[in-house]
């Protein structure tokens, strides 16, 4: 059963038609021992039915943990969010841990339109702040799905 | 989330993590997540807090103010 209303997936659909570029996500997932990892699939597996610029590629946290560490995950279900440019997979530096679900399906939602050439809602004052940045910064953001 | 999102799409040296409180108990130890959302800054030596929704401009001014203190 879809997880997605019928309403949500045509506006998903009207969205994800404005993507300029393909996205990808990349689906931290292992077998045993992952609650949620799952869900999390479900969730994914709808987005390519509702654009074809969105891919979802799954990644076994275990036997391939050089890429999990490359993308600097280190749990699972974990998503990180790439896109294609110039024929080259590139990292947004965007991820998700755990499933997202609720709030962080919408922020998903999000992040799928930004990587893929949606308008900045950075004024360019901060944007110009941001790209000053000369050092490794992480930032996490605490949420809970409602 | 979608700034810290923004700041990490738009910085080669920004990552930027939404994460699960339910599921990652220990996360949510370790950072003191008594309610969400909650943002943490690391910078390598030092954290900054950001708690609850805040407009921009002021996410933007504490979420750097950690570089460019410790620069």
């Amino acid at each position: 059963m879809a997880l997605i209303s019928p309403a949500d997936q045509e506006r998903l659909r009207e969205s994800f038609a404005e993507l300029e570029r393909p996205v990808r996500l990349l689906f931290f997932t292992q077998t045993l021992d992952c609650e949620t990892c799952p869900h999390t699939r479900q969730i994914l597996d709808e987005l390519p039915a509702l654009s074809d610029r969105i891919t979802i590629e799954e990644v076994n946290f275990v036997l391939d943990a050089d890429r999990a560490r490359a993308y600097g995950i280190d749990r699972v279900p974990a998503v990180a969010v790439a896109y294609e440019d110039a024929g080259s997979i590139k990292d947004s530096r965007i991820r998700f841990l755990g499933a997202p679900a609720g709030y962080e399906f919408i922020s998903l939602v999000q992040a799928i339109l930004l990587v893929g050439g949606s308008e900045s809602i950075l004024s360019a004052d901060n944007r110009a702040r941001v790209t000053a940045v000369a050092q490794p910064i992480r930032i996490q953001v605490f949420t809970t799905p409602s | 989330m979608s700034l810290a999102h923004e700041m990490a799409f738009a910085s080669p040296h920004i990552t930027a993590y939404a994460v699960e409180a339910t599921e990652f108990p220990d996360l949510a130890r370790r950072y003191r997540v008594n309610g969400v959302p909650k943002t943490v800054v690391d910078g390598g030596e030092a954290e900054v807090e950001i708690l609850g929704a805040v407009p921009q401009d002021e996410f933007i001014e504490q979420a750097l103010q950690l570089p460019s203190k410790s620069s």
